[in-house]
């Protein structure tokens, strides 16, 4: 669309008017009001009418629902050990959910999360054995960000061939997470194996001192603090820049960020782009904090969690980080339920579809559990 | 293995051509049945997950019935049933079939993965191969001519299908589902049966394609036994322009392009083992670019789809 149009057009960015209001604090510290909080009452609602599913299709097989949730419980956030084992899981399930929150702020429904963690630990990986020379705080910064560019590159190539040859970004998305694992088995049976292991296939390790230690006091790295800056950092981003804003313009009516002359492809690239790259580096930290190379161990399903997490918080970043807390339980207690019940680890998975499930059928509510609206 | 190195090339293209026909069924069967599904107006996508599912009923019934038919009848319940949940939930006002689509490949694949631990370790009974290579001595020949029955059963229905599309009054009612939700309303008929219907019969058909994966060479099941082969079909309808017939031609070049790993293999060449096994994954991000467009709706894409949107 021409900038002629741009005066006419029905939807335009205020350009005098700043976007940020001068009462952000009181923004903060206010309850939020009845329609933002009925999209969290329903992901909650649907949370626990999966728990109760759940309990029935483990009473099938004999096992006492009140135990199976005080399992859940224990193996999640009981004892101190389960809470760090949570908050490990939860870091990167928080970053991965946001490979799919951010560009479905523009429309798009990319579930490649899985595909953009394995290329951000490659990509940690040989950041880290090509700069094996640089001090640590410098060198671990390196392996993040190109993990970080990695995963934003391969992501943003989907949001590419979206707006550049109409290919749905699902699918390709999806694609791209086979073909990254495909990438990712080959470079590690041979390129950049390393041979001294013997009893698993895995790359370079990147130097010691650039591993990422612990959080002092606890047993768990500091991914989960960078997950909740990075979240936060979103929220601010989303809601108080011109890009945030045009974001969701895109998102609402591509009719309306044509009309208004939005450079929608460089818009969507750039949100595929920034979706990626929390994945990347998601992968990168596993890599940096948890392995030290690059293995299979990077393609345990957090990438599809995440995508679960993105639903859940519908889109708002803050809420990511408790939905991503509560799935690391989850994911956390998956052993506990194992040995105790003697159940295969898939139960974890099971409870996750029923919870995806759940959430997406509560959509039905959306708008209908507190009718009182202020304004339409 | 020492009669197909006798063959030398012709035997690697021999491979690929055997391996063809062995690997496109389930391509096949799922691609058929998401036809269906989509010209009804709606996509699931989560056929990877009842892909995985009907592999591993088969597989278990298979194994502790005796008898592989009735493992196909199982895979095809198990599809169905999937199919149902998928429809039943897309039903409801303002729900995404993508995205339920996407919950059920984890659930389907959740399940699987939860009864199937107890079948991994066994052996259990195969469907019977059809031998189209009786005019052959060489065993390598007869062996990869042992066709899979359910290849079959696909081929002909996709024609039928194609047929039933085209000629019948069900054919038609569920193409106008899937072209203009008005129009199907306007004739006094439900869009959401409609579409309950051809998703159920979709997830049935899809369903057959596990059993294909379980019950056929090599014929155990692992959890590994697909690695994206029902998502790629979905990729292959596009390719196809909903139409079965496409589909089936399409089945065939992926399960030539899945074959090209193997067949190098077994005359001994290892480098870039797994970039070959990424083939077919590649194919069909190249097709998907070659065959979309960002401009114009594709031609034989339903109105109502959301995927072509």
């Amino acid at each position: 669309m021409s900038a002629s149009q741009e005066s006419r057009s029905p939807v335009r960015i205020p350009e005098s008017e700043p976007r940020i209001p001068p009462d952000i604090a009181r923004r903060f510290l206010t309850l939020p009001s009845r329609e933002r909080l009925e999209p969290f009452i329903l992901s909650l609602g649907a949370l626990i009418v999966a728990m109760l599913l759940f309990g029935a299709f483990m009473a099938l097989q004999g096992i006492h629902p009140l135990d199976l949730y005080r399992a859940l419980y224990v193996g999640s956030f009981g004892t101190r050990i389960s809470i760090e084992n949570s908050l490990t899981f939860a870091a990167p399930i928080l970053l991965a959910a946001l490979c799919t929150l951010i560009p479905a702020r523009v429309g798009l429904l990319v579930i490649g999360g899985e595909g953009a963690i394995v290329l951000g630990g490659l990509g940690a990986v040989l950041a880290g054995t090509a700069a094996s020379g640089a001090p640590a705080l410098l060198g671990t910064t390196l392996c993040l960000t190109a993990g970080a560019i990695c995963g934003g590159a391969w992501i943003a190539f989907a949001g590419a061939l979206k707006r550049g040859r109409g290919v749905n970004e699902t699918i390709s998305t999806l694609l791209l997470n086979y073909i990254a694992i495909a990438i990712l088995n080959h470079l590690i049976s041979g390129p950049i194996r390393d041979f001294s292991q013997t009893l698993k296939a895995q790359s370079w390790s990147i130097p010691s001192q650039f591993m990422l230690g612990n959080i002092p006091g606890w047993s768990v790295h500091w991914g989960i603090v960078i997950g909740v800056i990075v979240c936060v950092g979103l929220h601010i981003f989303l809601r108080y820049t011109t890009f945030g804003f045009s974001m969701d313009i895109v998102g609402g009516n591509n009719r309306a960020a044509q009309m208004s002359g939005l450079p929608i492809t460089a818009i969507v690239v750039v949100s595929c782009f920034l979706g990626g790259a929390a994945a990347g580096l998601a992968g990168a930290i596993e890599v940096v904090a948890v392995h030290g190379a690059a293995s299979e161990s990077l393609v345990v399903g957090f990438g599809y969690t995440g995508i679960l997490v993105a639903f859940l918080s519908r889109q708002k970043p803050l809420a990511v980080i408790l939905f991503a807390l509560l799935m690391g339980g989850i994911a956390a207690s998956g052993g506990l339920l194992q040995r105790r019940f003697d159940v295969p680890y898939a139960a974890t998975a099971v409870l996750q579809g029923i919870i995806f499930l759940c959430v997406l059928a509560s959509n039905a509510l959306n708008g209908r559990l507190l009718p009182e609206r202020k304004s339409p | 293995m020492t009669a197909a190195s006798e063959l030398g090339w012709w035997g690697v293209l021999f491979a690929i051509f055997a391996g063809a026909i062995r690997i496109s069924t389930p391509y096949l069967l799922v691609s058929v049945g998401e036809t269906i599904t989509e010209k009804s107006g709606r996509t699931n996508l989560g056929l990877e997950g009842t892909l995985v599912l009907g592999a591993m009923c088969a597989f278990a019934t298979s194994y502790l019935t005796g008898s592989p038919w009735l493992g196909v009848v199982a895979a095809g319940v198990a599809g169905a049933s999937l199919g149902l949940v998928h429809a039943l939930i897309c039903n409801l006002p303002r729900v995404n079939d993508i995205a339920v689509g996407i919950a059920l490949f984890l659930l389907g694949v959740g399940l699987a993965f939860y009864f199937g631990k107890p079948f991994i370790e066994p052996r259990g009974t195969m469907l019977p191969g059809i031998g189209f290579g009786f005019w052959s001595s060489n065993p390598a020949i007869r062996s990869g001519l042992e066709v899979n029955p359910l290849f079959i059963l696909g081929l002909f229905l996709a024609v039928f299908l194609q047929w039933a599309l085209v000629h019948t009054r069900w054919g038609l009612l569920l193409r106008m589902a899937g072209e203009s939700e008005d129009a199907a309303r306007a004739v006094g008929r439900s869009v959401q049966s409609i579409r309950t219907y051809a998703t159920v019969f979709g997830g049935f058909i899809s369903g057959l394609g596990g059993a294909s994966l379980s019950l056929f060479y090599p014929g155990n099941w692992n959890e590994g036994l697909s690695s994206g082969q029902g998502l790629m079909a979905i990729a292959l309808v596009i390719f196809a322009r909903w139409n079965p017939i496409r589909c089936f031609y399409a089945s065939l070049l992926f399960g030539g392009a899945s074959a090209i790993g193997p067949a190098l293999q077994s005359v001994g060449i290892n480098q870039g083992y797994y970039l070959f096994n990424a083939a077919p994954y590649v194919l069909t991000l190249l097709l998907l670019i070659y065959s979309s467009s960002a401009s114009y709706r594709l031609a034989g894409a339903p109105s109502e789809l959301s995927l072509s949107r």
